[in-house]
């Protein structure tokens, strides 16, 4: 009974959407007051009855309904509570469900945020908003529902996947969704912008807080992934140019360029057209995701059990959306017009440089995410496009884009100029390089690599550069703007990344050895010793636990535990890794098979800085909090009418 | 004014790529899980194996040309090779055509209990303990099924588990000139 109460639910919450996308739209567009009035109402109403069905499903799992297929599919009487509700969104069917509840849980938050909005630009918004949920939840009822019976019931369940059963895994879908479904909102503004044919500054900055806000859930959320991938899928490895994590970073890179593409528009007036465009890019890219990883049309560790009819039903949704709102532009961006020109050297010109590089990168990487796709079409053979082709097509755009990033913030608006600036720069530049040669020889004693050397100092310029106007202004004691602390801490971040990013590629050491109990090996001045081998019993899985000691210079370091884990219900192995953390270094070390005669092979690797790219990320999600807690987003309510104009804001950062 | 359109068109294209992609998936033309064998087109990897079920007797490879036959890799220790073992049953009696099992790195006792609970599809059974064979035919999970032409080249691979619709898509067509390559 209770789990039909799901299924009812979400067909009262396709009939509120609809009416949330109708009287929306079409009330904005008749300029019929009440219609445009009930919208907010069936915005609280969808959120409610999205709300009872999350529960409903996330019920049937906490007490095992076996009824449920789904649940069936994807629990175990053994599975231990937070995975039981983690398993809510642990396969298609689930995860679908929390994309919808997250998208009318940002049009909830957009509705009682906006109050300051102009009632036709709100009702559009949320109308837009709605009709992207009666997409998805069709969807769901008809090709993916969460809620059908297995008849007749399971005694007890297949169990989740092992590899989901992780702390860090159980948060990285939603706030990875988080962000990807806030790219909605950034995309509903920009419909509403355009068929009202009204776009300036206000739209700007009401656009703004949005897209950084879901770009720091993304921002956690690939960070997340990557964490999780580090450590439990066992290869310790922190990025993979997997499709499906490619899926994720596309739209992160369209919606960074966004974020500062909105800066020019609402400051300027200036690359309006080029802001929709990419508001519809990274809302575009994020469906794009949604399909590539639920059609099966590309592999992946992440690929969910795929099926054509769905693919099929997802291809329409993404064709109607995207097609629709592309063509809207086409009709509309002609008429817009930029509001004055700029030099050469601005900041204008460094943030078109940005958008240019951040959007050739999501470019080339959607190229090399089709390419097999468009081989197979043409009959041309299988391939795969891997490692090789992405940290190319990353790095070509992406060092020049930091480098640029450490200058580009500190030129002023439309004029050339970076008058006093210029000395500051080329020092901290020169102070970078001098910084990456030091921290080469101090911990991996030697020179380095030449793009080595550019990387490492290009953080460390970056890091500094982000540091001027924050010391300046505490140094006079007075308070930075919080979006332009937001900004500066951000960019910090970037720098922190790159300096993860540059050590662990650099110098990473990696070893797969087989030993007995008693051995030893070395990697990286670092003595590992196998100590023993024995037995323990978790939950819901049986492991063979090794100890292994690591000493330098003869002191110890750490004493790892590592498990090679075999879940008692699907009998999946999984690798426990054993990791000590350091500001400076981890050291990993994954237990693989028996190999016989006592010896088992496992993986030993040294893993420079690897920390930095996780707190790199970090810090650009905090700077992205910051910036959203600027008090210009909140303040300006009352005076809406008069900041229409673009010069009204301008003096603000 | 035209060249705003450029985008919705870019997108337009990418759409039929993707409906094209879906389409050939729902025809079983493409999976894209699938990397290619080498192997096809190109003679079978030979083997001699001791038999699981008489255990004196070898199976030597050679012995089987003159006639396709089906090759099926699994092991008792395979979840999914039991969730396969009833669409074997089936092939064994429509296919017309002997299924040779290969019993990849498993307990010949174990092996034999299965099959003489479940049931027996296999017209002979080869036990690879050292798992030598499943390299040499590019096995990299069971379960794996190969078609195999009367003169020894072979024709399709499958990974996964076979059914009777697997059978139809990318097994059957092969065989209409006889199983010839």
């Amino acid at each position: 009974m209770i789990p039909e109460l799901g299924t009812l639910a979400m067909v009262l919450a396709l009939l509120l959407a609809a009416a949330q996308a109708f009287f929306g739209l079409a009330g904005a567009q008749l300029n019929r007051q009440s219609w445009m009035a009930v919208v907010p109402a069936a915005v609280a109403g969808v959120w409610v009855f999205v709300v009872l069905a999350f529960g409903v499903l996330a019920y049937s799992f906490i007490v095992h309904d076996f009824s449920v297929s789904y649940v069936a599919t994807n629990s175990n009487l053994e599975l231990p509570l937070l995975y039981r509700f983690a398993a809510v969104w642990g396969a298609h069917e689930g995860s679908l469900l929390l994309w919808i509840l997250l998208l009318s849980t940002w049009a909830l938050l957009v509705a009682a945020l906006s109050g300051q909005l102009p009632i036709a630009f709100r009702a559009r918004v949320l109308g837009v908003l709605g009709l992207i949920g009666v997409g998805f939840l069709l969807f769901t009822l008809f090709t993916s529902s969460p809620f059908t019976r297995l008849m007749p019931a399971a005694a007890d369940g297949a169990d989740l996947n092992p590899l989901l059963q992780d702390p860090a895994l159980a948060a990285h879908p939603p706030m990875l969704y988080m962000g990807y479904v806030g790219t909605s909102v950034a995309f509903a503004f920009a419909v509403a912008a355009m068929l009202s044919g009204k776009l300036d500054a206000g739209w700007a900055r009401w656009t703004r807080p949005w897209t950084v806000a879901s770009w720091m859930f993304l921002t956690v959320g690939i960070a997340l992934g990557s964490w999780w991938a580090y450590y439990v899928l066992g290869w310790g490895g922190w990025w993979f140019w997997d499709p499906v994590e490619n899926a994720s970073f596309m739209p992160w890179l369209a919606t960074t360029a966004l974020i500062h593409s909105l800066a020019v528009t609402e400051k300027r007036g200036l690359f309006k057209s080029w802001t929709l465009l990419l508001a519809i890019f990274a809302f575009s890219l994020s469906l794009l995701g949604t399909f590539l990883v639920r059609s099966g049309v590309l592999v992946s560790v992440h690929a969910f059990a795929s099926d054509p009819s769905r693919g099929l039903f997802i291809l329409a949704l993404l064709i109607f959306f995207i097609v629709g709102s592309l063509t809207l532009y086409a009709v509309r961006a002609p008429t817009l017009k930029s509001e004055g020109g700029f030099e050469l050297v601005s900041r204008e010109s460094f943030l078109l440089l940005n958008n240019a590089l951040l959007i050739t990168a999501a470019g080339l990487i959607l190229v090399g995410e089709l390419w097999p796709l468009l081989m197979d079409a043409f009959d041309l053979g299988k391939i795969s496009v891997g490692p090789p082709y992405f940290n190319m097509v990353f790095m070509v755009p992406g060092v020049p884009l930091v480098v640029l990033l450490g200058i580009g913030m500190h030129a002023a608006w439309r004029r050339a100029l970076l008058g006093s600036r210029k000395r500051q720069l080329l020092i901290l530049g020169g102070g970078g390089r001098a910084l990456a040669r030091r921290v080469a020889f101090a911990f991996f004693g030697g020179p380095g690599m030449p793009l080595t050397i550019v990387c490492l100092a290009a953080g460390f310029f970056v890091m500094a550069s982000a540091l001027i106007e924050p010391i300046e202004q505490w140094r006079k004691g007075q308070q930075l703007p919080r979006a332009a602390l937001g900004m500066a801490i951000a960019h910090f971040g970037v720098g922190v990344w790159l300096l993860g990013v540059t050590g662990v590629c650099s110098y990473k050491v990696e070893k797969d050895v087989s030993l007995a109990p008693g051995e030893s090996t070395e990697i990286a001045g670092y003595t590992f010793k196998f100590l023993e081998m024995h037995k323990v019993q978790g939950p819901n899985y049986d492991a063979d636990e090794a100890r292994i000691l690591i000493t330098k210079g003869g002191k110890t370091v750490a004493e790892l535990p590592t498990q090679k884990r075999t879940y008692r219900v699907n009998r999946n192995p999984m690798t426990h890794a054993g990791i000590s953390v350091g500001p400076t270094r981890d050291l990993f070390v994954a237990l693989g098979e028996n190999v016989g005669g006592g010896k088992w092979s496992m993986r030993l690797q040294y893993k420079p800085f690897i920390r930095y790219i996780w707190l790199g990320a970090v810090i650009m999600a905090l700077g992205g909090l910051t910036a959203i807690l600027d008090r210009r987003y909140r303040v300006r309510r009352t005076a809406e009418a008069g900041a229409f104009e673009p010069g009204a804001a301008r003096k603000a950062v | 004014m035209w060249r705003y359109f450029a985008p919705a068109v870019a997108f337009l294209a990418l759409g039929g790529l993707f409906a094209y992609a879906l389409m050939r998936i729902d025809q079983g033309k493409l999976d894209i899980r699938e990397i290619q064998s080498p192997l096809i087109g190109k003679a079978a990897p030979a083997f001699v194996l001791p038999s699981l079920t008489d255990p004196p007797h070898q199976i030597d490879s050679h012995a089987l040309a003159g006639k396709p036959y089906i090759l099926n890799v699994w092991g008792t220790w395979c979840g999914e090779c039991r969730a396969e073992h009833p669409a074997l049953m089936a092939l064994a009696r429509t296919s017309g055509l002997p299924i040779i099992g290969l019993d990849w790195k498993d307990e010949h006792s174990d092996a034999r209990a299965y099959l003489a609970q479940l049931g027996n599809p296999y017209a002979e059974v080869a036990a690879d303990d050292v798992g030598r064979t499943a390299i040499d035919w590019g096995v990299y999970g069971a379960p794996e099924t190969f078609l195999v032409s009367a003169d020894g080249i072979v024709l399709a691979k499958h990974i996964g588990a076979i059914s009777e619709a697997v059978w139809e898509k990318k097994f059957a067509p092969h065989l209409k000139n006889g199983g010839r390559s």
